[in-house]
């Protein structure tokens, strides 16, 4: 059923691009202007208007003058309450979006930052099937999930903004499609073998005397000679000795692009960003050699994060 | 055994529909039992009441759906409850309990939003239809109350709705009710009215109250016990004295022995009267559902679309369905018909055979006595009232089949009624015409209003008697007895049955309230077709027509659209009023030919107008360093320096320099 409705659709758009009233990409912030909004009786809309007929007439008939009243009454309400739906969106603010992390696979967050100057309630939002409903006061932030495929740049699809608000008599809608993508990271691969690196030990230590030394300290009885610091010793009148913070429990990792041989690209995307989600898991130090970026040898989130970002925007 | 509890609970709860909005669709359907109350059974109401308290109670304590197992049983009972107690269930009656009914039995179902929307708008329509049986100030306000808690139920199906009191609840649908009045009162007048009714409107209330076109015992004691008002009459210059108001409605000629009733005599334009003293009036008469239209004392002419009998009863050429208002002239110093033919004279003096001998002796002894002096005897009749140890009350004796005999020797006690049936019998056995009339005697003079407020308790009935050359004479025999009760009015004068609720100042609260009924009835409810139609006499349109009112209907619409238009485009003035004032002056500036420019700071721009515009050097550099301050100094710029900038910019004129 909804197959068939939504090739209509696309068929429309195609064709009908202004009785389909959907917005060409557009750039943030994107603000609700009033020739955008559209307004139309729900089906309980519809079905009220016919019962206020059926009033009316019948107040009429009856030349029941305080039945008129009461339906002119109701029919008034009915008529505000669309321009209440009308005023919810009319001027609303995207101001901007913000998305989050994910694979690919995973729902990626991505949060809308709604503005108004004054309390729009019940605003619902349509986007990739989920609708969401908040009221905005100021800035608020509504945050959704989108469902992700694979790596790379997701553009953010083509939502809805609409109310029924105040009744559910009329309902007020508005199309936007900003300009705005966000990043999925590759998906790594379920398993497969660690990472087999005969890492020498003498660039360890070169890579290790690179490093910023966290102090210096009296020498002790134990301590290798190729610590201490000569220079720093001269100065005083006892050895010093470099001090690492944390002296290293695990082997850092290089991930080269170059010894994944044999397996094609995709694959090797994955398997880096299984070997990148257990290497931060594991808390190492791990550098990432790709053939269009090399990113130097460091840990942490940061690192992670750009590592992930390189892969996913491998060509 | 069936588990009554697994009856109810045969889904699991998934509540679609919060006990907010349950809870406010209750309070709706109450509504609506409350405001039908009046006209359904109270069997049916409390079982109603019953059903809506027990439902709530279920999904309070037990939530989930109902059971078809339940529901459908309860329908057939429902059904068969209004043939029983109706014997159908068409009409306005049956159909309004069964509509009241359905929708209790809705709520059973009311479990989705759909369910409740559906529901809220019977009730609305339910609300409407309680108005079909009267259309009073009050029952109108507590319909339009009830509306309440029906757009509030609706508003709560929203999404992101925050619990709150029940106030808090209702005061958006207050606001939204208030808001919508204007527009509403603009349809009110102007939606055309139809003539004639499109499909019959028969079949409304039968014999409610009021006066009936004849008089038999058990009649008036209900209409002398009935505090609604009648009618309203408003006088050109002051109002007659009260021993002078009396309405006339019906006149009654025949006399069966028990009942009196009227004579259909020929139509005529106007009486045989000869006058001296006339009185202009209006009166705005509440639905009788009759014909006859009551008239102060004796009327010159009939009003509009009604004619007028030879004994001066006056007949609408339509049922009184809905508040009616006509204008008159009667007389009050009055001869009228100062001969009258042999058949009128007949008729007036007609009697049953064979009832109340001892009454046809009475006034053969008066005859005797006093010979050719009618006045005499009519004078003899009234002492006997008045001295003959009679007494006024509302609830006298049963009387037997000689009802006058009755009253006259055993008795003694009635109103105006058995007062007016029994004189009449005896001037007539006395060979004097006479013939009863009924009406209203009396009324409240309404002082803040200006007008008289008669009552349906002030319902009267008396005589008339033809004297040789003077004409019809009223003789009221009930004042021979109780000369309060034409100077009071009827409930002070029946002093035993003076209630707690009937004293002074209730009273007047009463008669106070009356005004605001009677501008109701005469404003709202009387607005008809004909009162449309001189809508627009003011300016200047004789006969505003159907075409001309939904022209201006239209006209109306589309006002009130463009301000609800303006209202949703309104935009609050966004941003830093320190910012916005800047831009004030940047246009101010501009005029005079110093266009800031994009990446312009605000010091530089205003010291490059200082150079342009040197003669305004101090005010320039004044508004600079206010401007300055305001937005760099402080986090939040004070309101006051604020309120100075803005007001230093609205001064600022810039000379331009040539």
């Amino acid at each position: 059923m909804r197959a068939p409705f939504q090739r209509l659709q696309r068929w429309a758009e195609r064709r009908l691009p202004s009785l389909t009233r959907h917005r060409k990409q557009e750039q943030l912030p994107v603000i609700l202007h009033r020739r955008r909004i559209y307004i139309v009786p729900t089906g309980f809309g519809v079905a009220f208007t016919a019962l206020l007929m059926v009033m009316l007439t019948g107040s009429l008939n009856y030349a029941n003058n305080a039945a008129l009243l009461l339906t002119c009454v109701l029919g008034a309400a009915t008529s505000i309450s669309m321009l209440i739906a009308f005023r919810t969106l009319n001027g609303l603010r995207i101001h901007g979006l913000r998305a989050g992390y994910a694979t690919a696979g995973n729902p990626i967050d991505v949060t809308f930052d709604f503005q108004a100057t004054r309390l729009r309630q019940a605003v619902r939002l349509d986007i990739a099937d989920s609708m969401h409903a908040f009221d905005v006061t100021g800035r608020t932030d509504v945050t959704v999930s989108l469902p992700t495929e694979q790596r790379g740049w997701l553009a953010i699809p083509r939502f809805r903004i609409w109310t029924t608000w105040p009744m559910g008599l009329f309902r007020a809608w508005s199309w936007s499609n900003p300009e705005y993508a966000v990043l999925v990271w590759p998906r790594p691969e379920f398993s497969g073998p660690a990472p087999a690196q005969p890492v020498e030990d003498n660039r360890r230590q070169r890579l290790h005397r690179g490093e910023d030394l966290a102090a210096l300290r009296d020498y002790r009885s134990g301590d290798s000679m190729r610590h201490v610091a000569w220079k720093a010793s001269a100065r005083h009148d006892m050895l010093l000795v470099k001090d690492y913070e944390q002296p290293e429990a695990r082997q850092e990792w290089r991930l080269d692009w170059r010894d994944l041989r044999g397996l094609d690209d995709e694959s090797r995307i994955s398997r880096l960003a299984r070997w990148l989600g257990e290497a931060q898991a594991q808390g190492r130090q791990y550098s990432l050699w790709l053939p269009t970026e090399v990113i130097t040898i460091s840990s942490g989130s940061a690192h992670y994060a750009r590592c992930m970002t390189a892969l996913a925007l491998m060509p | 055994m069936i588990n009554l509890a697994q009856l109810f609970h045969r889904t699991p709860l998934q509540p679609n529909v919060s006990e907010r909005t349950f809870n406010l669709m209750c309070l709706t359907t109450a509504f609506v039992l409350a405001v039908h109350a009046p006209h359904v059974p109270w069997s049916l109401t409390i079982a109603f009441a019953l059903g809506l308290a027990l439902r709530w109670w279920q999904r309070k304590h037990r939530p989930g759906k109902v059971s078809g197992w339940i529901k459908v049983p309860m329908l057939l009972i429902l059904v068969a409850a209004v043939i029983a107690q109706y014997g159908n269930v068409f009409g306005r009656e049956p159909g309004s309990a069964l509509a009241a009914g359905l929708l209790v039995l809705k709520l059973t179902e009311s479990e989705s939003s759909r369910d409740v929307r559906v529901g809220a708008a019977f009730a609305c329509f339910l609300l409407m239809a309680a108005l079909l049986f009267g259309q009073s100030l009050v029952a109108t306000v507590v319909v339009g109350l009830g509306l309440l808690p029906a757009l509030s139920t609706w508003r709560s199906l929203e999404p992101t709705q925050i619990t709150s009191t029940l106030p808090r609840q209702l005061l958006p649908a207050v606001v939204l009710l208030a808001v919508s009045l204007p527009l509403a009162a603009t349809a009110f007048l102007l939606v055309p009215r139809l003539s004639s009714p499109l499909w019959g409107t028969s079949g409304q209330q039968a014999a409610r109250s009021g006066l009936s076109d004849e008089m038999s015992p058990s009649d008036f004691t209900q209409i002398l016990s009935d505090d609604s008002p009648a009618m309203r009459v408003t006088f050109d210059g002051a109002p007659p004295p009260n021993h002078l108001r009396y309405f006339r409605a019906f006149v009654l000629w025949n006399y069966d022995g028990e009942n009196w009733t009227r004579a259909d005599r020929p139509e005529v334009a106007s009486l045989p009267i000869e006058t001296t003293g006339a009185v202009n009036y209006r009166i705005n008469l509440e639905p009788t559902h009759q014909r006859v239209l009551p008239t102060l004392d004796v009327p010159m002419q009939a009003p509009a679309q009604s004619h007028m009998r030879s004994d001066g009863e006056v007949f609408a050429e339509k049922p009184v369905d809905d508040v009616m208002d006509y204008g008159l002239r009667s007389a009050v110093n009055y001869r009228l018909e100062g001969n009258i033919d042999a058949d009128v004279r007949t008729m007036a003096l007609q009697l049953p055979s064979g009832f109340d001998p001892r009454s046809h002796q009475l006034a053969a002894e008066l005859r005797k006595r006093y010979g050719n002096n009618d006045v005499a005897i009519i004078n003899a009749v009234l002492s006997l009232f008045h001295n003959g140890g009679f007494r006024y009350t509302l609830g006298p004796a049963p009387l037997g089949r000689n009802a006058i005999d009755d009253f006259l020797f055993n008795t003694h006690e009635g109103f105006c009624e058995h007062y007016a049936s029994s004189f009449t019998v005896l001037m007539r056995a006395a060979g004097i015409p006479a013939r009863v009339v009924t009406g209203y005697q009396g009324g409240y003079w309404n002082a803040m209003g200006a007008y008289l407020l008669v009552r349906n308790s002030d319902a009267h009935a008396w005589s008339e008697v033809w004297l040789p050359g003077r004409g019809w004479i009223r003789v009221d025999p009930t004042a021979a007895v109780q000369p309060q009760r034409i100077n009071l009015g009827a409930q002070d004068a029946g002093g035993d049955q003076l209630a707690w609720y009937r004293s002074e100042w209730v009273e007047s609260i009463r008669n106070h309230w009356d005004i605001v009924n009677r501008w109701w009835d005469k404003g709202v409810i009387g607005f008809d077709a004909m009162r449309q139609r001189g809508l627009l006499t003011p300016f200047g349109i004789r006969d505003a027509d159907t075409g001309i009112l939904e022209r201006l209907l239209g006209v109306g619409i589309a006002f009130f659209g463009a301000v609800g238009l303006l209202w949703a485009l309104w935009r609050r003035p966004e941003g830093d009023p320190a910012l916005a004032a800047m831009r004030a002056l940047e246009r101010k500036l501009a005029r005079a030919g110093v266009i800031r420019g994009r990446s312009e700071g605000p010091r530089n721009y205003l010291r490059r107008a200082i150079r342009s515009l040197p003669g305004q050097r101090t005010e320039l550099d004044h508004l600079m360093r206010c401007y300055i301050e305001l937005r760099y100094a402080t986090v939040e710029p004070h309101p006051e320096s604020l309120r100075a900038f803005r007001q230093a910019v609205r001064n600022f004129q810039p000379h331009r320099v040539v």
